[in-house]
């Protein structure tokens, strides 16, 4: 099973800034190792974050994106001590899924 | 016609002095524009998933002993865990030797937990899925001394003993490229391609580059210790390797990490 995520959330001004680190290899599919086999392609496919059931950010990633991924954005309408929970699948079907209280 | 010539010739004139101009510049932006990419990179700085990860191997009870590392003394007594990377290397008297963080490390696998001499020395640096938990305890670890100021004793002879092996060490020309530490590291403003090279004979930089180490390597998508730091050097100089923990590692970090006494340890760090 995958490292748990790194999440930070603060409010900010009006906004609640998250602020997500993300333990995982995202191999393209277009390398080779040493001995000239291409390394499977494994990387995260869908991250949501959910604030009191409701999807407050869905993205859909793809090979592109650097290993160990460092996600960050903002939302409006949280107030500090509530929770922001960060889901993401991958495309081998391995899953995590974390949460974070936010900070004032 | 005359209007001409002089606009031409002013054309020139600007032209002659751009070049040199250019260059002061673009020295100076580079740095700069390095540390702002720097500065963009630390809020998100992976180095962060080892030190959980480290933290996490500190805590768990593990080895034929299922013991946790918490009771290990790093110098500052038993589980005193910060501040303890600042004062490393140094004299330990229940085993009579100078040791460094991984040695320390080894030590109490060794003892606490009950593993063997191969065990606890295995895999000092990770790669890929295959990883290392060397690594990320020392990122741990090392997280704690954030803010404290380097202080490595030298009080005993021993830690005395070791500083001057370290120093020989790091002026010893050798190998087929009749290389020695000091080759790269003793004059200011040198440099690999677009990589600056500490000069490791002044306090500024020494100081610089032994409190930025571990540091996530961008470019290698790893963390990376100290420890592996002079590895990769001694491979790069085409040297004998430079075995895990043996006396002459522990020197060369003694001789490193003393001379960043009085500056503040502010890593894992990220590097590109």
């Amino acid at each position: 099973m995958a490292d748990p995520m790194r999440i930070r959330a603060k409010i900010e001004g009006d906004k609640t800034v998250v602020r997500v680190l993300m333990a995982h290899e995202m191999e393209t599919g277009q390398r080779r190792d040493s001995t000239g086999k291409v390394v499977p392609a494994h990387f995260i496919q869908e991250v949501t974050a959910t604030h009191n059931g409701k999807t407050v950010l869905a993205a859909q990633w793809g090979p592109a994106i650097s290993k160990n991924p460092y996600l960050q954005f903002q939302f409006a309408g949280a107030k500090a001590g509530e929770k922001i929970a960060i889901a993401w699948v991958d495309n081998k079907g391995d899953k995590r899924t974390d949460e974070a209280t936010i900070a004032a | 016609m005359t209007r001409l010539t002089t606009g031409g010739a002013l054309v020139l004139a600007l032209f002659a002095c751009l070049p040199g101009l250019a260059a002061a510049q673009a020295g100076d932006d580079t740095v700069k524009k390095i540390e702002e990419y720097r500065q963009a990179l630390a809020g998100g700085n992976p180095a962060e998933l080892w030190e959980a990860r480290g933290e996490d191997l500190w805590k768990r009870k593990a080895g034929p002993r299922n013991a946790s590392l918490e009771a290990c003394d790093l110098g500052k007594g038993p589980g005193v865990v910060r501040g303890a990377y600042a004062e490393l290397p140094r004299y330990f008297a229940d085993t009579g030797r100078v040791m460094d963080l991984e040695s320390r490390l080894v030590h109490c696998r060794m003892t606490l937990q009950g593993l063997t001499a191969a065990q606890a020395r295995a895999r000092p640096y990770g790669s890929g899925t295959d990883r290392s938990d060397n690594e990320a305890l020392v990122a741990f670890i090392t997280s704690e001394s954030r803010g404290v100021k380097m202080n490595v004793p030298q009080s005993h002879p021993k830690e005395r003993e070791a500083y001057q092996l370290g120093k020989k060490m790091f002026f010893f020309r050798g190998g087929p490229h009749d290389f020695s530490c000091a080759t790269c590291h003793s004059e200011s403003g040198k440099r690999i391609r677009l990589q600056d090279l500490p000069n490791l004979t002044e306090a500024k930089d020494a100081q610089r580059a032994y409190t930025t180490w571990p540091a996530y390597r961008v470019s290698q998508g790893e963390l990376r210790t100290f420890q592996w730091r002079l590895f990769d050097c001694f491979r790069q100089q085409r040297f004998p390797e430079l075995e895990f923990t043996s006396e002459a590692s522990v020197a060369l970090t003694t001789f490193l990490a003393r001379n960043a006494n009085g500056a503040e340890f502010n890593a894992p760090a990220i590097k590109r």
